[in-house]
This record gives structure tokens, sequence and C-alpha cells, in this order.
């Protein structure tokens, strides 16, 4: 098909030739080298999450008395009952790893879930009424806006405590002004288009334009603040977590498994490198996902380079 | 010109009472009974909390108690420490210093680094550099920084031995602080040593808190100066036959620089919050590591009072950035 187009038989082509947008837009996507190995990453991880109970070797809080602070297998000592060595207690770094992934996957899907929804709702409320309710919710998120992200989670947790369920709902109330304003900066641009104002004329009511007519214009940024919002959500995470103020030990939470790595940094390299490279691997491959959906679903930002 | 300010501080002034609510707010949220919590007596009797109560003026509605926090807010009054029963306001001053010194270290490690970066990687586009440079930044943007502060203490201090483990400055000196900026304390104490010891002391942190503030800039830097390279005055300016360098320095950077001077000014939040996680990880003594310490000691006034204080240093920055780009840019200064 893409052939065709490229050798010029534009005349004999039918509706039906063109190539469907999920088509169009996974060839774009396929064409950024990086997005796509971040991808393969991405699945990869989500599928040992998922299966974490049948592809972890070991427990995550098993310990292992007789193998403390094993090495690797590719070092000296090691073996590949510890592929990735054990930790201070004995346990299974790479069994906790990969239940790790299921904490930061399962923080980073929820808190953005919680923060884009009220985003969207909040955003098209925004737009659509920007004389004083558009006001007002903007001069919120402002104020949100001027704590940086990490210190108002601190502040929120600060106030509810440690644990997975605030950290999730820090996490989702400072991510949630970016996509206020995004969803409402999208819906603005659309507002004044022919097409709303064609519906508007025909009688459609606010909500059917907020959400059947302009929300899905407004899509493209969205997802794309969806999958940066993700990696900044794992970040952040693992931030709190490593301050203790996040996942509490023993819960194998990436950020956590660090915060008593410190104690090791002389000893026993693999327990302070492993859980950073994960997170870093992880908001490396959304990031590079964000970059390649913007570039496949808003091609006019893709001349910029 | 005058107007222009106004009209910044007249948007400034709403998100300040915003955030003073929030930092209000977050100690009436607290669970628990605020008078158990502050005076930290277990079995009161009820007089005694009644007292409490009325003396810390909990007895009041809401918006009063507001109001007094607000008055006394203005007076320069956040309460005092539950832990060293000092006023918050001291506390946070005293430790300020460090962490702007800090900061500032941050940058001056990260604009200049970040600037050539950026070039490099605008004038060589589509080549291994830039997707080298780039790459790097990313990876950089993506550190989860408390990690990266390890490995740099695993390789530097651990294994090489060059730089110390933490704090600002070797046990061995005793600095009297007069400026609190241990860089400048140092020359002006007349101590064999100690201005090399504070340096060494700063580099590692420094680095980490400059590297996604360094991977920004090279960024904002590319995109830039690949907009101004396609510009017809350089192509005027290759036409006349100036040198590469001197078209690059001088027409292409100066002209990319205004967006990369705004992306700088915002890193103030960056710097601020990652200040907290890099002083945790060199136990440097700012107002990041001392933030966290009140949080784990449940020391209530003094974490209200230091989110107040840091929310309001990154508005005044971001403020007096804006009133510059407006200095630097009349198109902006009169825009509506």
């Amino acid at each position: 098909m893409a052939a065709d187009i490229q050798s010029g038989t534009h005349q004999t082509m039918t509706v039906q030739d063109y190539p469907s947008p999920l088509r169009e837009f996974w060839q774009a996507y396929r064409g950024n080298r990086g997005a796509t190995i971040a991808l393969a990453y991405f699945v990869v991880l989500v599928v040992a999450a998922l299966l974490a109970p049948l592809l972890a070797p070991h427990a995550p809080s098993e310990q292992y008395r007789d193998a403390l602070l094993a090495p690797p297998v590719w070092m000296e000592g090691g073996s590949w009952r510890f592929i990735l060595g054990t930790d201070d207690a004995g346990r299974d770094i790479l069994s906790r790893l990969i239940y790790g992934a299921q904490l930061s996957l399962f923080i980073g899907l929820l808190s953005v879930l919680m923060s884009i929804l009220p985003g969207i709702v909040l955003g098209l409320l925004a737009a659509f009424y920007p004389q004083r309710l558009g006001v007002a919710i903007m001069r919120v998120m402002d104020v949100m806006m001027a704590l940086p992200s990490l210190l108002l989670a601190v502040a929120v947790v600060a106030v509810l405590g440690p644990g997975l369920a605030n950290t999730i709902l820090a996490i989702a109330i400072v991510c949630l002004p970016a996509s206020v304003r995004l969803t409402r900066a999208a819906a603005m641009t659309e507002l004044n288009k022919d097409y709303v104002i064609a519906s508007r004329l025909a009688g459609a009511g606010q909500a059917r334009l907020m959400f059947n007519t302009v929300l899905p214009n407004c899509m493209a940024p969205l997802i794309v603040q969806a999958t940066l919002g993700f990696s900044a959500a794992i970040l952040d995470a693992a931030a709190l977590g490593f301050l203790g103020l996040g996942v509490q030990p023993p819960s194998p939470e990436w950020g956590a498994m660090l915060a008593s790595s410190r104690d090791y940094i002389e000893r026993a390299w693999w327990v302070v490198t492993m859980p950073g490279l994960a997170i870093l691997i992880t908001v490396l491959a959304l990031n590079l996902m964000g970059d390649g959906l913007r570039d496949a679903l808003d091609p006019k930002l893709k001349k910029m380079g | 010109m005058f107007g222009f300010v106004l009209r910044r501080l007249a948007v400034v002034i709403p998100t300040f009472l915003g955030i003073t609510l929030l930092a209000f707010a977050l100690i009436h949220m607290i669970p628990g009974d605020p008078v158990l919590l502050l005076v930290g007596e277990r079995n009161l009797d009820p007089e005694f909390y009644k007292a409490a109560m009325h003396r810390l003026g909990l007895d009041q509605p809401l918006y009063l108690q507001y109001w007094h926090y607000l008055s006394g807010l203005l007076q320069g009054d956040l309460g005092t420490s539950i832990r060293t029963h000092e006023p918050v306001v001291k506390e946070f001053f005293t430790l300020f210093p460090a962490t702007v010194e800090l900061s500032l270290a941050a940058m001056l490690f990260a604009t200049p680094l970040g600037l050539v970066a950026g070039v490099v990687a605008a004038t060589r586009r589509g080549t291994v550099v830039d997707h080298g440079v780039m790459g790097a930044a990313l990876t950089g943007y993506s550190m989860p920084i408390f990690w990266w502060g390890l490995m740099l203490i695993m390789l530097f201090s651990v294994h090489l031995g060059w730089t110390p483990v933490s704090g600002r400055i070797a046990l061995e000196y005793d600095i009297e602080a007069k400026t609190g900026f241990m860089l400048i304390d140092t020359l002006l104490s007349d101590e064999e040593g100690a201005f090399l010891s504070a340096l060494h002391h700063l580099v590692l942190p420094a680095i980490v808190l400059g590297t996604i503030p360094l991977a920004v800039i090279a960024r904002m830097t590319r995109s830039a100066m690949l907009e101004v390279l396609r510009e017809d005055y350089i192509r005027t300016a290759r036409a006349k036959g100036l040198s590469r360098l001197r078209i690059i320095v001088v027409h292409a950077l100066r002209n990319a620089l205004m967006p990369v001077v705004t992306v700088i000014g915002l890193q103030v939040g960056t710097l601020l919050a990652g200040a907290v996680l890099t002083e945790t990880i060199f136990s440097w003594p700012g107002v990041g590591k001392w933030l966290i310490d009140a949080i784990g000691q449940r020391d209530y006034p003094s974490v209200q009072g230091g989110i107040l204080l840091i929310g309001t240093m990154i508005i005044l920055v971001n403020l007096l950035v804006d009133v510059l780009y407006g200095v630097i840019n009349p198109r902006i200064r009169h825009a509506r």
C-alpha cells in the first residue's frame, strides 16, 4: 500500500487504499528506532510484572540465610541460583525487581488514571467556561504548579503518612495540573473550529460538545502526556520510597530497595546498582515512547526535530 | 516597564496566598489532635488541654485562625520548631545558604556544559555526535538522581578515593559561619586548606544536582539553535564569508539564548526539589535535608514553614526571571 503511494499510482487508488489511522500511526512510530526498542522493553516489563509468580526464581521476601550479599552470577562466587545476587537479608534481587515492577507499574498506571481523568473534566470545564469557573480552576492549578512535583508530593505524604495508597494519591495530585492545562489548551484551540460551531448550531448540548465533539480531537497530546506522566510517576514514587516516605520496606519497591542500600556501597555494588538501573531504564523507555508517540501522533512537531 | 512589573506582581500575589492556604491546610489536615501533637503530652488534664487550645488559638473559627496565621507570616512569624524550640524562620535561613551554594554550583556545572553540548549537537545535526549527545541528555533527564548520587559516590569516593562521601567540609576545620556560604567563609578564615576541602565536598553533590538541569539545557539549546540556524541572516552571515565559529557563537547562539535563559530560570524548582534528594544522600546540611528530617520527626511547624518558604523562594525567582525577560525582550514587556 505504501509502495503504491510512493510509485505514484494515485489515480487508481480508491478510498479503501488509504492506510487505516492505526496502521499509519504504527508506521510513523516504527520509524523511530529508540521508541520501538523502548516499546519492546516496556512490553517485556509488563509481561514480567503480570507473570511475576511464574517468572521470578524466588519469592520476593524469602530470606536465604546461607547467601547474604551473594554476588551476581558473572562475578567470582556468584551462582545461577541468584542471577543478580542477593541483598543484606539474603533476598534474591532479580525476584525483588520483578515483583517491584508490579508495584511501579501499578503506581504509575493508577496515578496517571487518577490525574488524567479529573484533569480532562476540569480542563474541558475551564475551556468551556472561561469566565469565572475557568479562571478559578486555573488559579488553583497555578498554585499547585508553583511547587515542584516532588516537594508537593512530599508535602502531601507528610500529611497523609507514607504507604502505597498515599503515594499513588500524592502523585495523582501532583500530576493533575499538567493534564488540566494541557486539556484546556487543546480544547481552546478546537473550540473555534468550524466543526464545533457546526455541531453547536445543530443543537448539541454542552456535555455532548465537550466529551463527544471536542475531546476526541484533543487525544493526541493527552496520550503523550499520559506516557510522560507515567514516567514522572515512577520516578517520583521511587524518590518517595528512597526518602522513606513512599512504599515501605520490606515491599520490593525499587526506590525503597535503594534506601537501605547505601550501607553496602563499599561491599556489594550490585545491591545499590540493580534497583536504580531498573528505575532508569524504565523511565528512559517511557520517555522515549513519549517522544515517539508525539512524533507519530503530531506530524507538525516532527519537523521541528 | 513599571506597569509590566505590576502586572506580574498581580499574578504572583494570588499564587502566594494559595501557597499560604496550602501550608495552613497542611497542619489542619494531619490526622490526630494538633494539641497532643504540638504539646506532646499523652494524658493531658482537661484544664490544661483547654488552655493549650486557647493559647494556640485552635478554639477559634478557621477563618480567624487563617487570618492570625497570615498576619503572623507577614511579621515573619512561622512558628517554633518542635525539635529545637527555635523559630522556624531562623532555622530555615541558617541552613538556606548551604542549599543556595549547592544549587549555584550545580548551575555553574550545568549551564556552560549544557550550552556547549546543545550547540555541538545542533551544528552536527543527524550525526553520531548529535545522537550521542541527545541520548545522553535523555538519559540524564530520566535519571533517578538519588541513585546517580550513590553511583558517583561508589566510583569517585569509594573506589578512587578522590572525593569525600558526605558533609560540607572536613571535620578538622572549624569555620565560623559569616555568610553561610562555605566557599566564602573558608576564604575569609585563615585556616590552611579549608577552602580546598570545602570545594572537594561540593563537587560531587553539585554534579548530581546539576544533572537534570544539564540535560534540560542541552536539549533546549539544541532545539533553539536548530531553529535559528535556519534563519536568513545566518545564510547572509555565511555568504559574507564569516568564520564558522563566529557565525555559531555571535550570530546564532546569541539569538538562541532567549528560550534557554527562560529554561535556566525555570530550573529553580528542579534544583530545590533535587536538593531534597541530593542533600539526603550527601548529608548536606541544607533546607532539603532539614525538611525531610522534620517530616521524619513529625515536626509539623517546620514542615509547614519549610514548604511555605521554599514555595515562596520559587515564586520570587520565577518573578525575577519574568521581569528580567521583559527587560531583555521589549516584545514581551509590551504584550498584554
